[in-house]
């Protein structure tokens, strides 16, 4: 339970053109939005919420170079030192045949890096067990989970979401981490931790 | 907003200076290099040079010059709507094709006709009589047939090329469309968008390059060099659209082109240079691994003979610097890079289409002197004198185009 448990308002609303305008409304009223769920990426959504530019790019060129590295070394030192071979007469050192293999090594690390990258940063995984918010935000609304400080009235939270256009607003706590675990398990957990609020 | 575009006086400058210059080196070369004598491969040099270093620049500029109408062609056909706010440029662009297709006509036709077998070996007949690859090639590589597939594949170019410019003028004058009226309008863009990318198809895309560039080396073939050669000109004619767009956006000119539009053009020279390595890669690869005497002729002058350093100067401009340096979303964003790049990738592709020529033609005796870049000069001088008469004479938005707003909206 690394992320501890957190107090948030969470409000449901069924229309793309609303949720835009609410973002930008909680955000200028100067509550923190935990995350935004939604049922499809949309468009701009990062630029609303004011997400920063991901790193994720940066990671796959260093796992593509990973890739280049692993790929040209373990030909070189195979082909030139551990087992050299006569193939048709080419040198040892044959560059341009090892290409496409370095180029295929280069996709492979970089793809299969930054999908491990990716699922670790949303935190997804077998067993991983998750919080959420609303089932139907992944079918048909876009949940807006707003995270509580003991300063927040989560009244007045809950007002403002109503008036931005949410169509369901509540109170949930949650865990904000991810640990391993079944869903169809542990049921009680947020009824066991309320104990303590 | 004016409908017209006030040239400054800088532009024009330049232009003029460049053309001088030009003009300069083609009036040296003629009277220095004597390029009406008839010459065998490699007796007259200074005369094989000129021939040479005009079918080169002329090919080159005429190729990245048409390869904007294959991009208004295929943005056309794929229904594509964020290059609208910039579509004048490349249609600006692609009106210098007549200019520079007579030209190359003309460079064309003096060396075929001209019996200048220096540059095209194909047309000595004694030699082409004693030998068999080069007679088994008679039907495609003879005058008759490169003059008359020449001449419609430029008047082609040009007839379809204005009809697509011809439509995105006139409805300048037509006002807003309504729904129906602007499909009707899609409608015959996509028409003959079609006619155009299938023609291209044929001819950049396969015969043209074959025969006006690959038949130097006329008993060597690769069945890649058209596609190579298409990856060339396009990228580079990719570049020169970026960089008339930077040049309009400096002079507060293309209200609806953002960050957004200079990104995209930025991703189509990233992935084309990318692209042309691909070609440039599996051509040599497999001649490289064959390793048959016949294909690897043509390499062994350019890897190990006197163009080993311009090879791999070429691989540099054209793959190395665009990877490392485009990489990255935000240098494509970047005006100043965009345009370092735009120049970096002309001049890489350029130094290409002359690694093409020269090796078949002069070999050791090539040369990159004033005269070559002087020619160049020429070129780049009529470019900008046709796209600014161009840009001086319709609006530079074109604003009755019924995607302009998806391009106003863009955003990658």
């Amino acid at each position: 339970m690394a992320g501890g448990i957190k107090k948030f308002v969470v409000g449901s609303f069924d229309d793309e053109a609303v949720l835009f305008p609410a973002v930008k409304n909680v955000r200028r009223a100067g509550y923190k939005i935990h995350d935004v769920y939604t049922p499809f990426p949309i468009h701009g959504l990062d630029h609303a919420m004011g997400l920063r530019e991901t790193s994720l790019h940066t990671a796959g060129f260093i796992y593509g170079i990973t890739g280049t590295t692993t790929a040209l070394a373990c030909m070189s030192w195979i082909f030139t030192k551990d087992w050299p071979l006569n193939i048709g007469g080419k040198p040892h050192f044959a560059l341009p045949a090892w290409i496409p293999i370095t180029f295929e090594l280069t996709v492979l690390f970089a793809a299969v890096g930054m999908v491990l990258s990716f699922c670790y940063l949303c935190q997804l995984s077998p067993f991983v067990k998750k919080h959420h918010f609303h089932l139907r935000a992944t079918d048909d609304l876009f949940v807006m989970a707003i995270e509580c400080t003991e300063k927040t009235n989560d009244a007045e939270v809950e007002a403002f979401l109503q008036r931005a256009g949410a169509k369901e607003v509540n109170v949930q706590h949650a865990e904000t981490g991810w640990w391993i675990g079944r869903y169809d398990r542990e049921q009680k957990l947020y009824a066991d931790a309320e104990k303590g609020y | 907003m004016s409908t017209s575009f006030e040239l400054p006086g800088n532009y024009k400058k330049w232009t003029m200076g460049l053309i001088g210059a030009g003009l300069i080196a083609l009036l040296y070369g003629l009277i220095a290099f004597h390029p009406f004598e008839h010459a065998a491969h490699g007796e007259n040099i200074n005369s094989t040079r000129f021939w040479a270093v005009l079918l080169q620049n002329s090919v080159f500029f005429l190729l990245i010059c048409n390869a904007s109408m294959f991009f208004i062609g295929v943005t056309t056909l794929a229904m594509g709507g964020w290059q609208v706010a910039l579509k004048r440029v490349p249609e600006a662009i692609s009106s210098v094709v007549p200019v520079l297709g007579i030209i190359t006509f003309v460079v064309l036709m003096s060396i075929v006709w001209g019996g200048r077998t220096d540059i095209f070996h194909w047309l000595d007949k004694e030699a082409v009589a004693g030998d068999r690859v080069l007679n088994g090639k008679k039907g495609f590589l003879n005058p008759v047939f490169f003059s008359v597939w020449s001449t419609i594949t430029i008047f082609l170019w040009w007839f379809i090329g204005r009809k697509m410019r011809s439509f995105s003028i006139e409805s300048d004058k037509t006002g807003p469309m309504d729904y129906e009226t602007g499909k009707k309008w899609i409608n015959k863009n996509i028409l003959w968008a079609s006619f155009f990318i299938v023609f291209f198809g044929l001819t950049v895309g396969s015969t043209i390059p074959w025969l006006w560039i690959m038949s130097i080396d006329a008993h060597w073939y690769s069945t890649m060099f058209s596609w190579y050669t298409f990856a060339s000109s396009f990228v580079a004619g990719m570049s020169l659209i970026a960089l008339f767009v930077v040049f309009l956006k400096n002079r507060g000119q293309l209200e609806y082109v953002t960050d957004e539009h200079l990104h995209d053009v930025g991703k189509f020279m990233f992935a084309f240079s990318i692209f042309w390595t691909y070609l440039w890669f599996s051509q040599y690869m497999l001649i490289w691994y064959a390793n048959i005497p016949e294909e690897t002729g043509y390499f062994k002058i350019r890897v190990q003979g006197p163009f080993r350093g311009i090879f791999f100067l070429n691989l540099v401009l054209n793959f190395v610097c665009p990877l490392l340096i485009f990489m990255k979303k935000s240098p494509k964003r970047n005006w100043t890079l965009v345009t370092f790049m735009g120049v970096l990738i002309i001049f890489g592709h350029w130094i290409d289409f002359w690694q093409m020529v020269m090796p078949g033609t002069l070999g050791a005796h090539a040369e990159l002197m004033p005269f070559e870049f002087g020619i160049a000069a020429l070129f780049i001088g009529i470019i900008m004198w046709r796209v600014g008469v161009y840009f001086s004479s319709y609006p530079l938005t074109a604003r009755n185009h019924p995607f302009l707003k998806e391009s106003i909206i863009h955003h990658t």
